[in-house]
């Protein structure tokens, strides 16, 4: 392997892999600061999507551990945003420790509010700017439900910032904490952001989950309360290990649907969902 | 590191005292690309390991005796399916060794569920699945009407809300390979494991094991294959008559010369205790098959290229006559 580096993020040791010497270095610079273990769970790689597609039109499959057969081969210069994804198929495929919630979770208190829902409702850019304003910034992916004790296990990894939410963070953030601005991705412009020293420092520290939100961007502010059997429903859909778990996994996902207050909250703007979340949040005690 | 170490791990967990924690994320990504994680953790279970590496084994057999019983769960489901037909239906493989208790399943990743029913009862069976909501995988005329002339198995079948695949297999080699196995002895010796399910006699179980490895396909998963061997022989050798009774079975279904092969590397990799006579003496192209089967770097990524080719041209070789290898990859290739 021409690249190689061992990064732990939260409770996960990943060895990653390159075949191209570029991608691993902005990796390492946006992970800078983070420990890098000598155990990896697992293992990530970008190569060549064909033996000649490392020089002639170079062209880049996502694998490691875990890979999926038909995934689509990526362009050279989107490596940093292949390694990340490397680095969630391995979680998505792999990770059995912990029942996987595809949300944005940030802190306070010892106590995790957990942000779920669709791709472009917003949640990445909302937990981003609340670890801004002095929330810890847990996760802006996977909220990793412990089994046993219900608890939230930190996943920082850098914020993925797609399309507009870009520059809205790049008013907040200083320069130094972002990677390179990824154009025409298959998700659009692309640009991740490192989290706070906070965060990378806390990573192994849990936190007891407080509120559930499902928020959506783009509509009108409105709040209403969600039943126990839609958070179920909704997070079996929103997790893509719970039927791997059996039934640990639906013991620990029954125990948070049952326990954690949630709310489905409309936002116009950022703004507007950031004053909403402080109040229900602080509704809660 | 290389994938010697998962098999010498695998022969004797002690030899994974020496690894450092770079060695055993090398080790478990090894395993993880030979299907043997599962079978590796369990192997190691209780030995003082590195506090990481202790709890991704952890997760990793847990993750394995869940899937069994999923696996189980399956077999079940299509066990009632079934039953209304009064079949002898003979589990192959994964998940008969979990059902009936072999130290094979110990740790095992189980893929696809593989039923043996005779051949007269295709239709029944294939229609009784797809009733309980089994339906084909999409594919052409071409691959469809091939595995039905062609295949000792029906086109794959998956359930429609499980989206678990099950094979259904009337024979344990396709009809245009050289040996022809005795299917109907394959019925006849089976052993029950209740409720209308049966796994294959002890001797036959072996010799299926060896044809999946050798007759049936180019090697790929040959190291868990190959473990499958070592860990029925192993189980089966004490017995009486055992060898004896084996090479008689390999000799029936026309397989003898695979059996003595799987035998040496068995042998040779795992350390496996096998009957000299039925094993042979050393051969030239066994040292082929070693190179192909540990052809795997530390990274878990597939090496040796040229290897690897021949052995898949080899796969097709064994399985159809030349003219219709001809065709066959005519027809492949047309359609890439």
């Amino acid at each position: 392997m021409t690249q190689a580096w061992q990064l732990a993020i939260g409770p996960v040791g990943f060895r990653l892999g390159s075949a191209w010497g570029r991608p691993m270095t902005q990796l390492r610079q946006l992970y800078d600061g983070y420990p890098s273990p000598s155990f990896a769970d697992y293992t990530a790689r970008i190569e060549p999507a064909r033996p000649w597609r490392r020089w002639l039109r170079p062209s880049l499959a996502i694998t490691g551990d875990y890979m999926i057969p038909e995934a689509l081969p990526m362009a050279l210069g989107h490596g940093l945003l292949a390694l990340e994804m490397a680095m969630n198929l391995q979680m998505a495929l792999g990770h059995r420790r912990h029942l996987l919630i595809h949300a944005a979770t940030v802190e306070r208190d010892g106590r995790a509010l957990v942000m779920t829902g669709a791709s472009g409702s917003g949640k990445s850019t909302l937990a981003a700017m609340l670890g801004e304003r002095g929330w810890r910034l847990m996760g802006d992916e996977f909220a990793l439900l412990d089994l046993d004790t219900g608890s939230i296990h930190p996943f920082p990894r850098a914020v993925s910032l797609k399309n507009q939410s870009i520059a809205v963070m790049e008013r907040v953030a200083p320069a130094d904490r972002f990677g390179p601005l990824l154009l025409n991705t298959p998700k659009g412009s692309i640009r991740h952001l490192r989290p706070r020293a906070d965060a990378i420092v806390g990573m192994r520290a849990p936190a007891t989950p407080a509120l559930l939100l499902f928020p959506r961007f783009g509509a009108p502010t409105d709040v209403r309360p969600v039943g126990a059997a839609e958070v179920f429903v909704r997070l079996t859909q929103a997790s893509t290990n719970y039927v791997a778990l059996g039934e640990p996994g639906f013991d620990a996902l029954s125990r948070f649907a049952l326990t954690v207050p949630a709310k489905a909250i409309d936002y116009p703007d950022t703004e507007a969902a950031i004053e909403r979340v402080e109040r229900l949040w602080a509704e809660l005690s | 590191m290389s994938v010697m170490q998962l098999v010498e791990a695998l022969r004797d967990p002690a030899t994974t005292a020496a690894l450092d924690r770079a060695g055993w994320t090398a080790l478990l990504s090894v395993a993880r690309a030979e299907a043997l994680a599962g079978t590796l953790a369990e192997r190691v279970a209780g030995r003082p390991v590195p506090r990481e590496v202790g709890e991704a084994m952890a997760d990793t057999r847990k993750a394995a005796r869940e899937a069994q019983r999923a696996a189980l769960w399956e077999v079940e489901m299509m066990r009632r399916a079934l039953a209304p037909l009064k079949l002898p239906v003979v589990l192959l493989k994964g998940s008969g060794y979990a059902l009936a208790g072999l130290s094979p399943a110990c740790g095992r990743q189980i893929g696809d569920l593989d039923i043996l029913v005779p051949r007269h009862t295709l239709d029944a069976v294939e229609a009784a699945l797809r009733d309980a909501g089994w339906e084909w995988v999409k594919q052409n005329d071409y691959d469809d009407g091939y595995y039905r002339q062609w295949m000792h198995e029906l086109p794959p079948l998956i359930h429609r809300s499980r989206d678990r695949m099950i094979d259904v297999h009337h024979t344990i080699l396709p009809p245009t390979a050289r040996p022809t196995p005795d299917a109907a002895g394959l019925f006849a010796e089976a052993v029950g494991v209740g409720e209308g399910l049966a796994i294959l006699s002890p001797e036959d179980r072996v010799v299926h094991a060896v044809a999946h490895l050798f007759a049936d396909g180019d090697l790929a998963g040959g190291l868990r294959n190959l473990w499958d061997i070592d860990r029925l022989l192993r189980e089966a050798a004490d017995k009486p008559g055992f060898w004896g009774r084996l090479g008689a079975r390999a000799q029936r279904h026309q397989l003898a010369k695979e059996l003595a092969r799987a035998l040496r590397l068995a042998a040779q990799l795992y350390g496996t205790p096998v009957d000299p006579l039925l094993a042979g003496p050393p051969h030239w192209g066994d040292r082929l098959y070693i190179r192909r089967l540990l052809a795997r770097d530390d990274w878990g990524r597939a090496t040796r290229r040229l290897t690897r080719f021949g052995f898949y041209v080899r796969s097709h070789w064994l399985r159809m006559p030349p003219l219709m290898l001809a065709r066959h990859l005519w027809t492949k290739l047309r359609r890439r």
